[in-house]
């Protein structure tokens, strides 16, 4: 993969010193890709789409994006760099009505934010009429949408997103994962996480298995949704098959 | 010579008070993590208590119950209790910020209420008509002193043998586990809330009978020794000394005092007479400074907690410092 | 009783403002800042130093401005206050809050502040003297509004509450209006989710301190302005601002306005009912009530 537009290298990362949750991970990811992690509860999946969003102090390796090292950068500035992240549990602001939403995701694009704002209106319906309501108010998959709303209003080139569909309906759960897809067509790259491993691994190109902070297993989607270990201990191919 | 040693019974009991204070605190905020803002409040309670009920009759206000001894100091340490018990009910339930600022506005409201309440506590003149235990038997020198001393050193032992035992303990256990990890102490069907209280309680008790201690020992008691400094003084004492360990919380009390009482000296004795008048404003000056320094120097104090590991073989869970840096 | 009022209402504006600053720091770097009320001290003596100083270069600033008793040289010297405090609240959080913050806990933050509040009151002190100082020493006229009953106001009076109330409304705007204000908002619901969102974590908590260091300034020379200015300042406000904070609930702006309102009214009708040396206790009464009965006061959210 020499185009990878992101590459974690030999990464160990936890949230207080000497206790590493992620104790060796590599990753590579290609532009205009959707690669999807996934793994046990607590493997550190989470952990490791913050640590590239700048939100985890890494204590060794790196991470490269467009070729630079970004393993030092602030959140902030990873995000006017074009990295966006969307966490898996409050990632709105619930005091803020959705148009305040939107206008602080678009506070740094200037002159083109009223075009931008109707954009994402035009292309999130249920937002634009609900604009004035505080977006605590929010259904679940109404929130999951303004969260990705959100990210993108500044325009990312990699948007990182952990479990977009947990706790969605399956409709709407579909929806979001279909929209991630739909981006990749504009150039963007997708890095998600999921536990809707069949859904996710349907849509994605590339998948990473991980477990206890260490890359299990990587290959392409297509790949791992055929192999018989993968389908037996993800996708509970032998309960199916037993029964 | 005899002036020197006399000083140092003096200063000692002084110290000695003090430190069952500190004491009493660190079970509190050393040992449960409570923050108590209003350390005088309860320490006050105990002091008025004792001599309100084992003074001698008042003409102007309330006293005069002339209890023995013993019993009007276990009375006053009560008194701190109840108020404890009060305010733990309103606010341990709470953000633990609203504790601290609670007990803070107990604080000033004791004053307060000290000061103007003269049917209660003789107002701004302060209360005095109490007759100091065992006068008769020791005198009212150094002999008196002396022994005085004695008696407040066995108590300082004591509360010390006991909360050293207390905090071995299972229920001592307990506290630290919700000093560190409040949603698992829960978990293991404890109820933080009331164990907290208890330590609460307890803690105040303790400062409480180091109040009555102290106004035993000058027999008198006025607004003037409540004022919201004193809580200062206490906790310096206990963040220098090492929040948590009952050695540091002694050790931190006679320090602090010492350089109190030596500041206080040096400042009377070196600086310009212009000067004077602002000794006071010098001495929290340097209060402040330490209290500070220590917070971004040396948080764990002088001589600092022993770990104590909760499981074997499991390192304590590092608290998760706010993302807020 | 209605003069009263009319005090409370004019204390209440004084501690509203103290209180918005509070609220914020309380909100989005979770501590009792037991320091905040040594900023209205800070306030205070530094528009007193400026007031002397622009005097002085140019007299007849010392003119007053209408029937007030504030001159000239004191409402320069009120903006020169506001940045100085500002400043002062920055630098504190630098020396010390900022380094407590990376190592303790928050309650670590509640005891620094315990300190810090002990050194500024006691340097303020040893710089300006223990004693009591004025702005002006001439004597303002109150105007009689009625004598039946007797309600008395001077026109400093109305001057500060009309100030404060500006104040409050631009800052309603700011908040409700800007994307800064939306971002202030955002980090005090969400640190990690603002700086995601792009927001500058460092600059949003030194904005809040420059913020509450400003309005504190305000508040201390308009205390300055209807009382006189000690170096007690600080102590005496402590717990009138605290219990502004928690009635209207940590974190609510408009809470902390109506929470302002609420305790320097009550401060004062009570005197109505109780001695006057125990208005002191009043504003604790109030906090109690408050624990009571809606402990998250009246506009706060619960939080952890
Ligand atoms: N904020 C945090 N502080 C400390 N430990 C955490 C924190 N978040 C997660 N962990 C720990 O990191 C490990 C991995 O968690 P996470 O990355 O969320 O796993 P996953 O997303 O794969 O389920 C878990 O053991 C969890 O307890
Ligand atoms: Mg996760």
């Amino acid at each position: 993969m020499g185009d990878a537009v992101l590459r974690a290298e030999g990464v160990v990362a936890g949230y207080v010193p000497d206790l590493p949750i992620l104790k060796a991970v590599d990753l590579a990811v290609r532009r205009a890709s959707v690669t999807v992690i996934i793994g046990p509860n607590g493997a550190g999946k989470s952990t490791l789409i913050k640590t590239i969003a700048g939100l985890v102090p890494l204590s060794s390796g790196r991470i490269i994006h467009d070729g630079a090292d970004i393993s030092r950068i602030r959140p902030d500035r990873l995000a006017a760099q074009g990295i966006a992240y969307v966490p898996q549990m409050d990632n709105i602001f619930r005091t803020l009505t959705i148009r305040q939403n939107l206008d602080l995701a678009l506070r740094r694009a200037g002159a083109e934010a009223a075009g931008r704002l109707e954009d994402l209106y035009a292309r999130f319906p249920p937002l634009a009429d609900k604009r004035n309501e505080k977006a605590g108010a929010l259904s679940g998959g109404q929130r999951q949408f303004l969260a990705v709303a959100m990210a993108l209003a500044a325009r990312p080139s990699l948007i990182l997103m952990d479990e977009p569909s947990a706790g969605l309906s399956p409709k709407a759960a579909q929806e979001v994962l279909e929209c991630a897809r739909g981006l990749t067509e504009q150039g963007v790259t997708i890095l998600l996480v999921e536990q809707n491993v069949k859904q996710a691994l349907r849509l994605a190109d590339h998948c990473y298995i991980l477990a206890e902070g260490r890359n299990q297993l990587d290959g392409s989607a297509a790949d791992l949704l055929s192999d018989p270990v993968v389908g037996e201990i993800y996708l509970g191919a032998r309960r199916k098959g037993a029964a | 010579m005899i002036g020197f040693i006399s000083y140092a019974v003096f200063f000692s009991t002084v110290a000695s008070i003090l430190a069952i204070a500190v004491l009493g605190l660190n079970l509190q905020w050393g040992f449960t993590g409570l923050f108590n803002g209003g350390v005088v409040a309860f320490f006050g309670a105990g002091a008025y208590g004792t001599l309100i009920l084992g003074g001698t009759p008042q003409a102007d206000h309330l006293g005069g119950f002339g209890l023995i001894y013993p019993l009007a100091l276990a009375g006053g340490a009560a008194v701190a209790g109840l108020l404890a018990w009060v305010v733990g009910i309103l606010t341990l339930r709470l953000r633990q910020d609203y504790l601290a600022i609670a007990t803070f506005g107990i604080a000033v409201t004791f004053e307060n209420v000290m000061r103007n309440a003269e049917a209660l506590s003789g107002g701004a003149k302060g209360f005095r008509g109490f007759e100091r235990p065992l006068r008769d038997l020791f005198g009212d020198g150094f002999g008196y002193n002396l022994a005085f001393f004695c008696f407040v050193l066995a108590l300082l032992v004591g509360v010390f043998l006991f909360l050293e035992r207390l905090v071995r303990s299972p229920f001592g256990r307990l506290l630290r586990a919700i000093r560190e990890d409040e949603d698992a102490a829960r978990s293991l069907g404890k109820s933080p809330a009331r164990v907290r209280l208890v330590s609460f309680v307890t803690g105040s008790v303790i400062i409480g009978l180091a109040g009555g201690l102290y106004a035993t020992f000058y027999a008198f008691i006025s607004p003037q020794d409540v004022l919201p400094t004193l809580t200062f003084q206490i906790w310096a004492m206990l963040i220098v000394g090492g929040a948590g360990n009952n050695r540091g919380a002694v050790f931190g009390a006679f320090l602090i005092w010492g350089g109190w009482t030596s500041s206080g000296w040096a400042l009377s004795r070196f600086a310009p007479v212009e000067a004077q008048l602002y000794t006071g404003s010098i001495q929290y000056i340097l209060i402040g400074s330490i209290i500070v320094t220590m917070l971004l120097w040396r948080p764990q104090g002088l001589l600092p907690e022993r770990l104590v590991i909760s499981q074997a073989g499991q390192p304590r869970k590092p608290r998760t410092t706010g993302s807020m840096t | 009783m209605i003069q009263n009022l009319a005090d409370g209402i004019l204390v209440g504006s004084v501690l509203s403002l103290g209180a918005i600053g509070l609220t914020l720091v309380m909100h989005m770097l979770r501590f009792a800042n037991f320091s905040h009320a040594e900023l209205l001290s800070i306030g205070a003596y530094a528009a007193l130093v400026f007031d002397a100083v622009f005097a002085a270069i140019l007299p007849p600033l010392a003119a007053k401005i209408g029937p007030l008793s504030m001159t000239w040289a004191l409402a320069l010297a009120l903006l020169a206050a506001i940045a100085i405090t500002g400043a002062s609240a920055l630098l504190i959080d630098r020396l010390v809050f900022r380094r407590v913050r990376s190592k303790g806990s928050e309650l670590s933050m509640v005891f620094a502040s315990f300190g810090v509040a002990m050194i500024v009151r006691n340097v303020t002190g040893l710089l300006f003297g223990l004693g009591t100082q004025l702005y002006s020493r001439d004597i303002v006229f109150a105007v009689v509004v009625s004598r039946d009953p007797l309600l008395l106001i001077k026109p400093d009076q109305v001057f500060v509450l009309a100030a404060a109330l500006l104040v409050m409304v631009a800052l309603h705007l700011v908040l409700t209006r800007t994307t800064l204000g939306f971002a202030l908002r955002a980090v005090a619901e969400n640190p990690t989710l603002a700086q995601v969102n792009g927001v500058n974590l460092g600059r949003m908590i030194a904005l809040v301190w420059v913020l509450g260091g400003g309005l504190a300034a305000i508040a201390g020379v308009f205390y300055g302005l209807t009382n006189q200015i000690s170096p007690m300042i600080g102590r005496d406000l402590v717990l009138p601002v605290f219990a502004a904070t928690i009635v209207g609930g940590i974190g609510s702006v408009y809470g902390a306005v109506l929470g302002g309102f609420i305790v320097g009214v009550a401060a004062n009708v009570a005197l109505a009912v109780l001695p006057s040396g125990y208005s002191p206790s009043v504003p604790f009464l109030i906090i109690l009530a408050v624990l009571l009965v809606r402990p998250n006061g009246l506009f706060g959210e619960a939080r952890a």
